[in-house]
């Protein structure tokens, strides 16, 4: 893809846009439809977005795939350190009453963020490490070949 | 159905792509957005550029196959017609009398604001009643991601090494 200069320009433009909205439904998942599944995917799409228009080497730049790789293990590590942490002060693994005990809806609520959060970095960087993956091991084509 | 006769694989993924879009539609108009958020993420978007990867690395036309049709086509027909039959049983779609709604569903709807304060209840049973089966289901997705990293991307990283 060396001229296709709309799509370049769109891309950037809706990259920013399409993080977002990922953000949002990650951050707001509690109030609104969505949670840590499908901000994981709409973070990941724009990722992969970038890196089919602008190519493999440079969306490695902005997201190298040993950090892909570890990431997606740091999250799973954040959701089930969040069930330690009531055990050591007494709760059953994942009561999030343990986080606030005064306030038990405060608890819940920090909780699932927490863990919505853990999910939501897990599937992000599964998915941009399996496109990784899949596009490392693929020639670069021009558009002809397709 | 046009993807069954084509055999053109480039326009056969295409043509799956859309489809997934088209039925992200179908959840939105049947209220499950979240569903459609994950439909059109996962089954539009990158599972569509996994298969053009997958494509780019083996071939793109489909080979000719000189198999009969007739019996695979007469299996489909029937398990399609034994799928219609079974969802006559089910109840209308939104029907408040349906069993769904009757037991566990009205109790979840009545007692996740109290408990969390939180208004969606998906959520609420997802990430703090299941907390568990959530967890389970997160690795799940970390251990697919490991196999298809230790498939696809371990010989590279090996070679570089050596």
């Amino acid at each position: 893809m060396k001229h296709h200069l709309i799509l370049k320009v769109i891309t950037k433009f809706m990259v920013g846009v399409i993080v977002l909205f990922g953000l949002y439904v990650q951050f707001h998942g509690d109030y609104s439809p969505g949670g840590g599944f499908q901000a994981g995917v709409i973070i990941a799409a724009a990722f992969i977005l970038y890196g089919i228009v602008m190519g493999l080497e440079n969306v490695q730049k902005v997201m190298p795939i040993w950090f892909a790789q570890k990431a997606a293990a740091i999250g799973v590590l954040v959701y089930a350190l969040t069930g330690v942490f009531s055990i050591v002060f007494g709760f059953e693994f994942l009561n999030y009453h343990a986080i606030s005990p005064e306030h038990p809806k405060h608890g819940q609520h920090y909780g699932i963020i927490l863990v919505e959060l853990g999910v939501g970095i897990t599937v992000t960087f599964v998915m941009i490490a399996i496109y990784y993956s899949f596009a490392g091991r693929t020639p670069r084509l021009d558009d002809k070949e397709w | 159905m046009m993807a069954l006769t084509l055999n053109h694989l480039f326009a056969v993924i295409m043509l799956s792509g859309a489809f997934s879009l088209v039925s992200a539609m179908l959840f939105v108009v049947m209220d499950a957005v979240d569903v459609a958020f994950t439909e059109a993420a996962v089954g539009a978007g990158v599972s569509t550029v996994l298969m053009l990867a997958t494509m780019a690395l083996t071939v793109r036309i489909q080979k000719d196959t000189k198999k009969p049709i007739l019996f695979p086509l007469i299996v489909v027909c029937l398990v399609g017609v034994l799928l219609i039959y079974g969802t006559l049983d089910m109840p209308n779609f939104g029907a408040f009398d349906s069993p769904a709604q009757l037991h566990l569903g009205s109790k979840y709807l009545s007692i996740t604001y109290k408990d969390m304060g939180i208004p969606n209840v998906v959520t609420g049973i997802l990430a703090s009643y299941r907390g568990y089966d959530t967890l389970g289901e997160t690795v799940v997705v970390l251990t697919a991601g490991l196999g298809v990293i230790l498939l696809l991307s371990s010989l590279k990283g090996r070679k570089d090494k050596e």
